[in-house]
This record gives C-alpha cells, structure tokens and sequence, in this order.
C-alpha cells in the first residue's frame, strides 16, 4: 500500500515536473499587441496563448496560465513569423557544377546549423526557410525546409510537413554564360543554350519515366500469384529516384526561370510528363505571363526590385509581384541572399507602391503564400488558434520602413530578443568587454 | 474596395492634371505654378498642415499658409498628399552602369590605382533606363562617382533630369574619389563584399597614405616648375602630367576630397591625413565611425553613410552595427547623409534612412539625412534640398512619408518643372496589360 502510495506520488511529481517543463519550453501568453492575423483580419489589441508550442487562443484579455511567461506586446505588432520561400543559408555546399543534371545532390544532408544566417534570419524575424540547391544544373537537387532555430541541431529545424521540392534551373546560369572558356581549361559544359537546357531535362525526364516503368513492371511481377523464378529487380539508380518522385507526385519542382519563353516551356514539359510546378523562382518576366501561370495554379517566388544584375533580369520590373499578385498567382517574395533576408518585410511593402497591393496583401507575400508554396498553410503563415506558434513582433507595422523586429519566436520558444541583445551589448560595455 | 483605394481614386484625376504629356518643355519666362492645399515638409523650418507653394521661373517664389495665389498662375490641386525636398543620393553610379552583369554597360570602375583624370561627367549615360526609376521615387540629385583603385577620380554631382549629359550637371568636380581598404576580415558592408576599397596590391592604409602624400608632393613641385618655367624662358617647363594636373585643384582646397574609408584606426588616419593636407574632405562609408565619434566630430567632416544593404563587417560589432552606426554618429554631432552605392538601387535611397529610424535615429535628421544634409556637404545647400523661398523648385508630392516604402510619389518637379514618371517599369507594365487585348 505504502509502496503504491509512493509510486503515485512519484507519477504524480513526473507529471508535475514534465508540465512545468513543457510549460517553460513551448508556452507564453504575448498580451496586449495589435495582432495581425493575415488570414483573419487585424486584431487592434490583443493577446495570444502559446501552449507547447501550439497558438492555443486567440483573444481579448487572456488569463495567463500558471508558470507560463507573459510577453507584453502594447503598442506593438505581433504577426506570423515570416517565412522565406527561396533561401541557400544553412548550407554547407549548394551547386554541384560539374554534371548537368545531378538530383541525387541533395542540399538535406549538408545542413549547416551553425550558420551564422541563421540568427541573421530571425532578426529580421524569418522562422522558416526553404533553403534551395544552387541554380547551376538544369536539374540540381532535392531543396530543404528549415525552421531557423538558431542554437539547435539540425535535425530540430527539419520540417516533415513540407512538400519535398527539388530544384530546376534555366536560362544564364545552367547554360554558364558567364564562364568565360580557357585554352585548355575544360571545356564547355553541354548544355550551353535554352534549347540544350530544354532538351537536357526533356531527356532526364524521359529516362526516370523509363526507369519507372522498369520498376512498376518488377513490383506488379512480384506481386503477381505466380511470379516468374529468375525475377530480379532492376538497378538502383539514385539519380534517377528524385525525378521517379517527382513523377509520382511525391515531390514538386522549384524551377529557377528569367525569361518568359524558358518558362513556358517548361511548363509544357510539366504538362506533358504530368508533374507539379510549385513555383518558378526569380520569375523576372512572369507579369508577361501572368494569366497563363494563374491558369495552370503555377506560384512565383520573386525578389521585390532586385533586378538588371544580368541581361536576363533586365526587364525585371519592380511591379511583377504585385501585378502577379492580382492576377490570381500565389506570389512570394524572397531573399535568396543572406542579408536580404532580414529585410524581407521591408521588401514585401515595396509591393504597396508598385502594385497597390494592400498591408495585409503585401504581407501575405511573407507568411501564408511562401507557407502555400511549401505545402505547411495548415501549420504556420498566419495567427490561427491550432498552427505552430511560429511569430514575430515588430515595434511598428512590418510594411512601414521604421519597423525594426524585436522578438522572434519558434515553436513557442524565444530565439531572438533585442532587448535582451542590447541589454547584454550594454552590461558588457559596463565592464569594458564588446560594446 | 479599400478606403485607401477609394482615396486613390478620388485624386486619379488631380494625377492626370500633374502628368502633362509634354513634361518636358522648359517653362515660359514668368511663368507661376501654384500647389494648393498641399502638406508642406520643407525640412528647414516647421512643417506645414497646409499651404501653398509658388513657384516662378523654376524657382520657390513663396510658400506657406497665407500665400497669394497670382491670376493666371497654373493650378496644382494637392490635397492630401505632402510636399518634400527632391531627396540627394550621396552616392550613387547612376548613369555609369546599366547591367552590372554585363561588362559592355558598366563604366564607374577603370583599371589600375590612380585614376585622379577620369571624370565620371564624361561616361554618364543620361538616359541610363535607373535614372526615371530613381526620379519618379522622389529622388531629383545625385552623386555619381567612380570606383575602384585608389584614386577613382572625379565624381559629379547630377539633377536627374536633362537631355543630354552636361545639362544634368549640378556640380562638376563633386569631389575626387579616394578608396582606402576595407576593414580586415570584413564579411559584408566596410568594404566587405562588392565593395572593396583601397584596389588590388596594397591593402595597408599606412602606405597608402604616404603614397597619397608623395602624389600630392609631385603635384606642388610640378606646378612650381611648371609657374617657375612661365617666368623664365631658361627653364623647360615640364612635360604634361595628368595626374599632377588632376590632383592641384583638390590640393588648393577648390575641389573636395571624398575619402571611402571603413575601419576605426583607419578613419583616425585619414582625419590626420586631411588634416595635414588641409584638404576639403567627405568621408564615405565609415562603418566604424561609431568608435571614434568623437574624433570625427572634431574633425569636422561629414560622413556619407554607405548603403545599409549589407551585413556588419565584423560579427562581435553586433548585428544591428550597421543601423546604429548612423544613430551614434549623428548623436555625436557629426553631419550625415544617406547614399544607395548604386544605380540599379538608387531609387531605394530613402529606405537606408529609413533604417537608421527604424534603429533610433531622430526622424527628422532621418529625412534632412536624404535632403538638406548631402546638400549642405556637397556645397549646394543654397540651390537646394529643402523648400525654401529662392531654391530652386525641386519638389515630391507623395501620399505620405516619402521614407516609406508603402508611400506612392505622385509628382515630381525639377527646376519647377513637371517631370515625366514614365520609367522602364511604367513601360514595360503597361505594355504587358495590353496582352489580353491584342489577343
């Protein structure tokens, strides 16, 4: 009796102990702030209940839960946490060069977590990345999706939910327009035109179908009540598996495009071979385009006005996105680049002036279309009672140039505080130490 | 529709009115454009709820609350929308490059180290496709300067507006273009990535600055013989020295120095260097300028703030170095002004100061930091960079704060006229709307 008496008391203390664990780890109460929502409209002064990681209530004068810490947000701006759609931080390798076509490089198992980006990301208040195989074959590799928790190992910032993408590239890039072709340096490396780029992935594609083919005979074989005796399997091919997948729908493609005509056909390649487009990337002349990538459901994931550093970017106009936008493609703004990525709000408010896209417009650019585009909107992009508390607060509206991120969370968990930044930057300048 | 799309729409016809065609005619002798009902920043002196402003002859004749509106002056109804300063880019390569990945469309970086002879005037492309980008964003002047070496040579100061390259002239000589080294080790702005100073070869300050001092030397003793020759038929004047001839003027104190200088000890150096050469200086860059404050105040010379695109040159400075840099600098009373770096960029010049503001930097230095600041450092605060009564009328009417990126700018006037704000955006947009209906 005695005995049980203890053992529940000790199941009784665990149970304590582990609440109050997971209660300091995933849980806040952010009191107070101007919430804005993305997918539900602008909360004036509110406050959000973060419970083991999970945004569990939504709402006016919250009762903090005890031993939860209480965030106070007045006069600030509490949104989803930002989410870059194009990124190659917290890699250590991203192009593999030397071969044309290369999908069994895959950027996954090179994840740097100890990238400095990382932190860079979340003082601009980016919690998620889509961090991209390099645009130096017409078909790199798989892509990953990280959450940026800075600190972590990188197996704690991997994001099962996501679509898993593998990168296409064309135009200037995979056809190394700006190699210049020593003597007896290598050679060129084929492709060396769009139409090469075009036939090289036409080819790729042929082959996976083909190597599919080979496989589904084999496994119906198998299964079959008599399988024939001497039944082997074919042979692995790992570069051809991605593309299998991609063909199964079991990934979708990410393709790096400029021009309006590379896009196109690579759209009729989709098409033909039935695989998904989940976004072109760059798109510099997808308003060309506008209604046949809203036809065809096809996403862009574009830069704001970063344009005209290469022939094919100069018709790149500051108004794609916007213009996209309204037409009916699920449009995101990226970084691509390791300091733009902590200005990427500022970025998405340049859409307001070319392309009159609304605050909240403009911010769905950085939250819930990249969360589309990746296949996660049923899990973060926007403050919703249930999604992973993934958020950041601004001290002004993130589409106003004065906004400056104070505070980054994951998870429900704090991985950046200015404040805390500055007050540190301040004891240490006290006692003569870094400024 | 939104109440902010409504609001758009009720001024849509003011728009057509501030757009004429034309745009581009000079205006006729006498000729007075009143802005009504407008909000007035003028950065020197208090703003204004609402007011008129008058301008004659290309120039602001009068401007305030009470102003007499003469008969037969055209009217610019402006209600609802601010009037500011056309913004100043400290430092740009507007007109000098076009595609930066396209060597056959970039001039600002000539080969070598000592270049003191090349005029950026000479390459400027004025009908660089940047520069209408740039001008229908607010932004009405701009440095345009050469790059790369040591001695980059001579920069310009430009109005974005003109028909062929010399018309745009403000100012020529702006200053000559000196690059010392970028901080060591730097990993992104001080002269980090994409922006290295100082040229291939060396890359020690020290040196560089004896070298600096020696070329200044060789200059004073050739224009001695040169002066000694004129008098005494015996004596050889010497032979034609591009460099001597280029450097005289900034060594006499007529043409200013813009010095690109990045770390802490290197800014100490430069001051003294300036000093002892009694040289009319502007510092660019000056990433670290926030450790030696003090020094800098002192010195006197004002600071043109490099773009705030890029990531802190030195991890433990903090990631936020480069917003707070302007922030402490202005805090200890040294002169500041903003600069894109760029031409592709340029029209981004009021999003640095933006930065800075977001960061602590006082709002209205923020603004004065993109107008009246760069005006007064590069000597042409009394032809403009704030509305005043005798300025020349380069004015923005925008929607709302020109520093924010969500702000539209409506109208644009250089030298009192109407500026077109068609660009490369404008045009390339509006023919791509017309694809449905040519189908």
């Amino acid at each position: 009796m005695k005995r049980a008496l203890n053992i529940l008391l000790l199941a009784g203390l665990s149970a304590l102990l582990l609440a109050g664990t997971s209660m300091a780890a995933g849980s806040l109460l952010i009191k107070n702030g101007t919430l804005l929502t993305v997918t539900r409209g602008v909360v004036a002064r509110g406050d959000v209940l973060i419970i083991n990681g999970l945004i569990k209530q939504i709402g006016e004068n919250i009762p903090a839960p005890p031993g939860v810490t209480v965030i106070d947000a007045a006069g600030k701006f509490v949104v989803p946490g930002l989410i870059d759609s194009h990124t190659h931080i917290a890699l250590a390798g991203l192009n593999e060069g030397t071969e044309a076509v290369t999908p069994e490089a895959d950027v996954g198992a090179v994840v740097n977590a100890d990238d400095t980006g990382i932190f860079t990301a979340l003082t601009g208040g980016v919690t998620m990345v889509h961090t991209m195989h390099g645009s130096a074959n017409p078909i790199g590799g798989p892509n990953v999706v990280l959450k940026t928790k800075w600190g972590r190992p990188s197996e704690e910032m991997l994001v099962p939910e996501a679509w898993r993408t593998l990168k296409f590239a064309l135009g200037e890039n995979v056809k190394q327009s700006s190699r210049t072709i020593l003597p007896g340096g290598p050679p060129p490396r084929y492709p060396q035109t769009r139409m090469g780029v075009n036939a090289i992935i036409r080819r790729s594609l042929e082959e996976a179908r083909a190597y599919m083919a080979e496989w589904d005979r084999f496994e119906k074989l198998k299964a079959s009540k008599t399988p024939p005796k001497a039944l082997l399997p074919p042979r692995r091919d790992l570069r051809l598996e991605p593309l299998v997948d991609l063909l199964k729908g079991r990934m979708v493609a990410r393709c790096h495009d400029y021009q309006a005509t590379e896009a196109l056909e690579f759209m009729v390649l989709a098409k033909e071979f039935g695989f998904k487009i989940a976004a072109f990337e760059h798109a510099w002349e997808a308003y060309k385009i506008a209604d046949e990538l809203a036809a065809a459901g096809i996403g862009i994931s574009v830069f704001a006005d970063s344009w005209a550093y290469k022939m094919e970017a100069a018709e790149g106009i500051a108004y794609d996105a916007g213009y996209c936008a309204k037409k009916g493609v699920l449009v995101s703004i990226n970084s691509d680049s390791g300091e733009r990525i902590r200005r990427l709000f500022n970025d998405a408010a340049k859409t307001m002036k070319y392309g009159g896209l609304s605050e909240t417009e403009a911010l769905a650019l950085v939250t819930i279309n990249p969360a589309r585009q990746l296949g996660v909107d049923r899990i973060v992009g926007s403050l919703e009672a249930g999604k992973q508390a993934d958020i950041a607060i601004f001290n002004e509206h993130p589409m106003s140039a004065l906004a400056r991120c104070d505070m980054t969370i994951i998870d429900g968990e704090i991985f950046f505080d200015r404040a805390a930044i500055v007050k540190a930057r301040e004891d240490g300048t006290k006692k003569g130490g870094r400024p | 529709m939104s109440a902010r799309n409504r609001r758009l729409l009720a001024l849509l016809p003011l728009f057509a009115l501030l757009a004429p065609a034309s745009g581009r005619t000079l205006p006729a002798a006498g000729k007075v454009v009143a802005i009504l009902n407008v909000r007035i920043v003028p950065v020197a002196g208090d703003d204004i709820a609402s007011g008129t402003i008058l301008i004659r002859n290309g120039r602001i004749e009068a401007l305030g609350a009470g102003v007499d509106v003469p008969a037969g002056a055209e009217i610019v109804e402006a209600k609802g929308l601010t009037a500011y300063p056309g913004m100043i880019d400290g430092y740009s390569f507007l007109g000098l490059q076009e595609i930066t990945g396209v060597n056959e469309t970039v001039d600002n970086r000539e080969t070598g180290r000592i270049n003191p002879q090349v005029w950026a005037i000479e390459a400027l492309r004025y009908d660089s496709m940047h520069i209408p980008i740039s001008r229908s964003n607010g932004i009405t002047a701009a440095i345009v300067a050469p790059t790369g070496g040591v001695v980059s040579g001579r920069s310009v100061l430009i109005k974005l507006d003109g028909w062929t390259n010399r018309e745009m002239v403000v100012k020529n000589p702006a200053a000559l273009q000196i690059e010392l080294p970028a901080i060591r080790g730097a990993r992104g702005g001080g002269g980090g990535l994409g922006q290295r100073g100082g040229g291939a070869g060396v890359q020690d300050t020290g040196r560089i600055l004896a070298e600096l001092k020696d070329l200044f030397a060789a200059a004073r003793a050739y224009e001695k013989r040169r002066n000694f020759a004129r008098k005494s038929p015996a004596v050889a004047p010497p032979g034609f020295d591009e460099t001597s001839e280029s450097l005289l003027p900034v060594i006499k104190g007529e043409v200013a120095v813009m010095i690109a200088v990045h770390a802490d000890r290197d800014i100490q150096a430069a001051i003294k260097f300036v000093k002892e050469e009694s040289l009319r200086a502007v510092f660019y860059g000056a990433e670290q300028g926030w450790k030696v404050a003090a020094d800098l105040k002192a010195s006197g010379i004002p600071v043109v703030i490099s773009s705030l695109y890029a990531m802190p040159p030195v991890w433990d400075d903090g990631y936020d170095q480069l917003f707070m840099n302007p922030v402490r600098l202005a805090q200890a009373g040294v002169k500041i002004a903003f600069a894109s770096g760029s031409a592709a960029e340029a029209k981004d010049l009021p999003y640095h100061a933006a930065k800075a503001a977001a960061f602590g930097l006082d709002r209205k230095t923020a603004l004065r930091a993109v107008t009246l600041s760069p005006a007064e450092i590069f000597g042409v605060d009394k032809e403009m960079g704030s509305l005043e009564k005798g300025k020349a009328a380069n004015i923005v009417l925008a929607d709302g704060d020109i520093l924010e990126q969500r702000t539209t700018v409506k109208a644009v006037y250089i030298d009192g006229k109407p500026c077109d704000m068609s660009s490369r955006y404008t045009e390339l947009l509006d023919k791509f709307k017309k694809k449905g209906e040519r189908k």
